[in-house]
């Protein structure tokens, strides 16, 4: 086995109504065990990036594979064992509680037509404990604070018990407190369980202390791929974010930090 | 609200048909004569009145009442989920009245003569509301995606659209042949022979049991598409079959009992309350809740005003608008619409 455990090759991929392709001929590769970060400015395509990774969404050409397997040709319920996706968009139709939304998780495990099993309750329970909301778990969505229902819908993800996590934004509404626990959390369960996580994020200087490698989109190209420190670079910044950067140490972790200076 | 387990669903199930035999011998026994189910047992002189009065009068008629209902509380909880809309129901969305306006033309068209070689009515009716459901597909897709709002708009326009063809049919063809059209329209319970009651009770079981076999994939279904999708739910398959089956009980029972409002819509959303949103129970609970509301409107209906029938559309009317409204006032705020 390569130590690429998604591989992108050859994307083509256009949004319906949109007159340019976002994507043409993307190629990249996720390492396994890895915590990646995609960065980018609006509109680069790091949503869309996730979606096609994931195999939610098929490209008009290329393929992702996932372990050597083009992803969307597994089925739906075995890809949904191994890759979780977290979306942006946390709203329920239905006021189902914290318990109900993390036993969904379960789903691809369930034969279809069955009631979960008490195994299955055990791994919601489990997830909801990781994430810090056994307590929450009678609640319903809309009842809890939006760092809670990010953490309810990661839980979701983890009772998935999937191999690779893919997480757009996850923590875009959230307070500092909040930002930093959700990675704190993720960075643990990659480092002890080997979950391979990948989450976009606007916010650099996160991306780059929990990031062990940077992907750098730029109008659906790949601008920078590798460590932080190879890909926080001030010309880089500057031509992709149109912005004057100075690149300062965290003084906590060492990795590269961020300072934006204007616009340009 | 607990989870779904297998005790709860058992339970739940238990008690919502011990609801549903209770209503039966409630509204069995209420009625412009006053006789009641102690009739049948009790020794009288007129015991065989009694009898005929309610097992050939009464009970066709509730149990018609109850299939309906039943029809129409399991699909307005189906289109809700997967239309992703929580004011979607077979009458506001065009799909009764689709099945309506297919049922009544071929009757207009006096098709129905060839019924023992197909049920003609019934099919046309089902054709009529699988077009509709089409039209709503097609139009609120957006990105290839379904956009909720623009879906009530289109019911609406479906609606008037179906009723103006049906008025320039009834202009057209001669009167006579289409006797009680109007009544139809907004909605009646026929007393039917015990036949045909069978018959689709056989379907609407087979329906709505299949129905609740996909209610996994519908409470995924809730949490977006692109979600549920992640989860591994197979969308278009999911989105099909159930599209399909809660057409083919809505039509099964708009071509009897012509498109009665509002019960798809109030139903699912009071038996939410009572049993949670998961709708491996929520679509069986919907089907006896609405079988049950169904059974009293109509009780309702004919004894009110009794000797004078009103039609059970207009009960069911008079209670769903207000409650749309104040539906959508509430959802509305909560943010529904993307």
């Amino acid at each position: 086995m390569s130590d690429a455990i998604l591989a992108a090759r050859g994307l083509l991929f256009s949004h319906p109504g949109a007159t340019a392709p976002l994507f043409q001929g993307l190629s990249l590769a996720v390492t396994r065990g890895q915590f990646t970060g995609i960065i980018g400015p609006n509109g680069s395509g790091k949503t869309t990036l996730l979606m096609l990774l994931s195999g939610v969404v098929a490209p008009q050409a290329g393929e992702v594979c996932l372990d050597g397997r083009p992803v969307r040709s597994i089925h739906p319920r075995e890809r949904a064992r191994l890759v979780a996706v977290v979306f942006q968009e946390s709203r329920m139709l239905f006021d189902f509680t914290v318990l109900e939304i993390a036993l969904m998780g379960r789903a691809p495990h369930l034969r279809p037509f069955s009631l979960e099993r008490p195994q299955d309750f055990a791994a919601a329970r489990a997830a909801l404990r990781e994430m810090d909301l056994a307590d929450r778990e009678g609640k319903r969505l809309q009842e809890l604070s939006s760092g809670e229902r990010q953490r309810a819908l990661i839980a979701r993800a983890l009772a998935q018990e999937p191999r690779i996590v893919l997480m757009d934004e996850p923590t875009a509404f959230l307070d500092l407190k909040h930002r930093l626990q959700i990675y704190e959390i993720l960075k643990r369960l990659n480092r002890e369980k080997g979950l391979t996580v990948v989450t976009t994020s606007h916010d650099l200087n996160l991306a780059a202390r929990y990031g062990s490698r940077l992907l750098l989109l730029h109008h659906g190209r790949l601008a920078a791929d590798g460590p932080p420190d190879a890909v926080l670079t001030p010309r880089l910044l500057r031509e992709v974010y149109e912005t004057e950067v100075l690149i300062e140490r965290d003084p906590v972790t060492g990795a590269p930090f961020v300072v934006p200076i204007a616009p340009l | 609200m607990a989870p779904l387990t297998s005790r709860r669903l058992a339970l739940s199930i238990v008690l919502l048909l011990a609801a549903f035999a209770l209503s039966v011998a409630v509204c069995a026994s209420l009625g412009s004569s006053r006789y009641t189910l102690f009739d049948l047992v009790r020794r009288s002189a007129d015991e065989e009145t009694a009898r005929a009065m309610i097992l050939r009068v009464r009970l066709p008629r509730i149990l018609m009442a109850a299939l309906a209902g039943a029809a129409l509380g399991a699909a307005g909880a189906v289109f809700q989920a997967v239309l992703r809309n929580p004011l979607a129901d077979p009458y506001i969305l065009g799909v009764s009245g689709g099945a309506a306006l297919g049922a009544f033309a071929v009757t207009a068209l006096g098709l129905p003569a060839l019924a023992p070689v197909l049920p003609v009515r019934e099919t046309a009716a089902f054709l009529g509301a699988i077009a509709t459901v089409a039209i709503l597909f097609l139009l609120s897709s957006a990105r290839g995606r379904i956009v909720s709002y623009p879906m009530l708009l289109i019911g609406v326009i479906m609606n008037t659209v179906y009723l103006s063809l049906i008025l320039l049919i009834e202009t057209v063809v001669e009167f006579s042949r289409l006797h009680g059209v109007r009544l139809w329209m907004i909605g009646t319970i026929p007393i039917e022979e015990y036949g045909l009651i069978l018959w689709l009770s056989v379907v609407l079981v087979a329906g709505i049991v299949g129905l609740a076999l996909y209610g996994r994939d519908l409470n995924l279904l809730s949490a977006g598409e692109e979600a549920a999708r992640s989860l591994g739910v197979t969308v278009e398959r999911t989105r099909v079959v159930t599209v399909v089956l809660a057409s083919l009980v809505t039509a099964a029972v708009v071509s009897v009992v012509g498109p009665i409002g509002f019960v798809g819509l109030i139903v699912p959303h009071a038996a939410r309350l009572l049993f949670g949103p998961d709708h491996r129970l929520l679509v069986p609970a919907s089907a006896v809740t609405g079988a049950i509301f169904l059974m009293l409107a109509d009780t309702a209906a004919r004894t009110v005003m009794a000797p004078t029938e009103i039609p059970v559309g207009v009960v069911t009317a008079l209670c769903g608008g207000p409650f749309f409204l104040w539906l959508y006032r509430r959802r509305a705020g909560g943010g529904y619409f993307e």
